[in-house]
């Protein structure tokens, strides 16, 4: 079965992303009414974008696995840095309410300086004092964007 | 003189104090940003871009585009002194720059890049002024199926210039299209992809996904790699080209510059392909191509010519027809939208003021620039000095507050985090986001005069290649992907023919 072996990881990975993709909004927009050409349905763009991109992703998959291509695997993932950062940025948008602006961006500090190998508590302590304090003074004092500074319980 | 006369409009506004002000403001703060390695204009707009939201839409604009200025010049200089381009457009400024600045001439390399970006800010500022007029009045000829082609041109060169094979390229363009379906269907009123969630009627916001994608996927990346800085520690002290630099200089920033001027207005163009086009060509043009990579200051005029031109340039295609040639350029809709001015035909007749106050403030930008830069520089590689692990966290913190800024909601803000999730999907397969971004962005025009030109035409699909306009444009995105595929029939029948 040499012909039928994964040969570039990368691509075959890429080509199923897309597929997925397209059978998503392929089967989505099946509710949407599609028209006809002359005068098209909510549904009809979509559909034809999602064969397109279906198309696209089994040319990649093919080419993947085709025995001229090139061997490629996929890259380590560092799944603990992202659940950091992504989870800092979600912990913001959660926090933002109820801690106010100086709770939460302290939180959001704090939790993405973990992602770095070097990190130090006395350093993100620092950091988040300064970035706290700059912040402030431009976002909310500086330029008076509507941001909740406190809590909302002592408002 | 209609040249003349616009121009002094647009002085008329950019001179303002205020103007003036916010301009340099733009300027200070995008290199400042821009300097930083890993930050690009795409991620410093997108960063700066809540500051801009209390501004007038005149003084708001004047500062992003200092601030773009300010972000490309930021990169030329961290490409030239740590040899790390801050962005795509200086990856050919590092090949030489970082030899010039091993060999003690840093300071030398960065006026040469001042020198040439300024001189080729001007010459750009008067192509756009002077083209502006006679491309919109052609936009206003332009039909649905004409704007239909153009984009199509648009986004197929813009793949075909991307890194990693161009059909994943147009892959990720169509994945892009797809996700700019999501909200109100203009035509019939109804919800497309939003399950249900009254914040995803308006459809996915460019700012959230830019940011997820460019800010904090791109932070986990670099988070991964932990190669030290190699910095020249060398302390920068003479700034002055000799005799002999400049005789080598001023050729080449003028073939950068003109090169830079043309591939911008390009649809899909821009500073990337400006700079890359301007390397080779000098390069070949050389009486000494051995000298290139080691130092060539030819290979330092030319590319950061060419960029700066090429980047003032794709605001024509933006401005005159309202289609944004790169992803800087489609943040910019964005960032206007959020002005409630929406770049078109119409801008220029509608708001002139506006419309050539931009224009002028460009080259002030430029000149602030080059005021700025070169007794300052010593500052910028300063900040080069702070480590990351300092360094993201305050990205971080100014994204968040940016994308909450946005509708004052958290929605984007958990929007941003889900983007950032994918976009290191995306980094992990080498997929380019970039395409992604501009299908997000032209998705819904390309739909709107796809419909209506079908409406007109009856649904015949023909109409787009037997109208001459829409044809050619067409036809123009079949040779690029014809000549993207070239090589690799080459190859491939090199392959053959060797088994």
């Amino acid at each position: 079965m040499k012909g039928l072996a994964i040969r570039n990881h990368r691509a075959f990975a890429s080509g199923a992303l897309f597929l997925a993709f397209a059978v998503f909004f392929f089967v989505t927009a099946l509710q949407y009414p599609a028209g006809i050409a002359a005068k098209m349905g909510p549904g009809y763009f979509p559909r034809l974008l999602a064969i397109v991109l279906a198309a696209i992703g089994l040319v990649i998959i093919l080419g993947a696995i085709k025995s001229t291509a090139d061997r490629q695997t996929l890259r380590t993932w560092d799944l603990k840095g992202l659940a950091w950062i992504a989870g800092s940025v979600i912990l913001f948008g959660a926090l933002l309410f109820p801690l106010g602006l100086v709770g939460a961006l302290f939180v959001l500090v704090m939790v993405s300086s973990r992602a770095s190998p070097e990190f130090t508590w006395t350093g993100a302590l620092t950091n988040a004092a300064v970035l706290i304090v700059l912040c402030l003074a431009v976002f909310v004092y500086g330029l008076g964007l509507p941001l909740p500074v406190w809590p909302s319980l002592l408002n | 003189m209609d040249l003349f006369h616009n121009l002094a409009i647009g002085f008329a506004t950019a001179a303002q104090p205020t103007n003036l002000l916010y301009a340099f403001f733009g300027c200070l703060l995008g290199t400042l940003i821009g300097v930083l390695p890993g930050l690009g204009p795409l991620a410093t707009i997108a960063m700066l871009l809540p500051i801009t939201y209390a501004l007038q839409p005149d003084a708001a604009l004047i500062m992003l585009a200092g601030i773009y200025y300010g972000a490309q010049y930021g990169g030329s200089t961290t490409a030239i002194v740590v040899n790390l381009p801050g962005e795509s457009s200086s990856v050919v400024t590092t090949i030489d720059g970082y030899q010039m600045a091993k060999q003690g001439r840093a300071g030398v390399a960065l006026a040469t890049a001042a020198i040439g970006s300024f001189f080729a800010g001007c010459v750009a500022t008067l192509a756009l002024a002077a083209l502006a007029g006679p491309l919109t009045a052609t936009a206003l000829l332009f039909g649905p199926k004409e704007f239909f082609a153009l984009m199509i041109l648009g986004l197929i060169l813009a793949s075909v210039l991307s890194s990693g094979p161009f059909i994943e390229g147009i892959g990720m363009v169509v994945l892009g299209m797809l996700l700019s379906l999501v909200g109100t269907d203009l035509n019939s009123g109804s919800q497309r992809f939003a399950f249900g969630i009254p914040q995803l009627f308006d459809g996915l916001d460019f700012v959230p996904l830019a940011m997820g994608i460019f800010g904090f996927a791109e932070i986990v990346k670099n988070l991964e790699q932990d190669d030290k800085l190699s910095l020249v520690t060398q302390k920068i002290t003479n700034l002055f080209p000799t005799r002999d630099d400049f005789r080598r200089m001023v050729p080449a920033m003028l073939r950068g510059t003109a090169l830079g001027t043309l591939l911008g207005v390009l649809p899909g163009g821009g500073a990337v392909l400006s700079s890359f086009a301007s390397y080779t060509l000098e390069k070949k043009l050389s009486r000494h191509p051995e000298q290139f990579g080691k130092g060539a200051i030819e290979g330092v005029a030319g590319p950061e010519s060419a960029n700066n031109a090429g980047a003032q340039t794709s605001f024509i295609p933006l401005l005159t027809l309202g289609v944004p040639s790169n992803v800087v350029m489609a943040l910019m809709v964005g960032a206007m939208n959020i002005h409630n001015i929406h770049p078109g035909p119409e801008v220029m007749t509608k708001n002139p003021t506006l419309f050539w106050g931009l224009i002028v403030s460009m080259w002030v930008g430029n000149l602030m620039l080059l005021i700025l830069n070169l007794p300052l520089v010593g500052l910028w590689v300063k900040l080069l000095t702070i480590p990351y692990r300092y360094l993201f966290p305050a990205i971080m913190v100014f994204c968040s507050i940016g994308v909450y800024s946005i509708n004052s909601g958290t929605f984007e803000v958990y929007e941003a985090a889900v983007f950032c999730v994918f976009g290191y999907v995306l980094i992990k397969l080498q997929l380019p986001a970039a395409p992604l971004l501009l299908g997000l962005v032209l998705g819904p025009a390309i739909e709107e005069n796809f419909r209506r030109a079908m409406v007109l035409s009856r649904g015949d699909v023909t109409v787009l290649l037997t109208s001459p306009l829409s044809a050619s444009l067409l036809a123009a995105a079949a040779i690029a992907i014809l000549l993207i595929m070239l090589p690799t029939i080459r190859a491939r029948r090199e392959e053959a023919l060797q088994e």
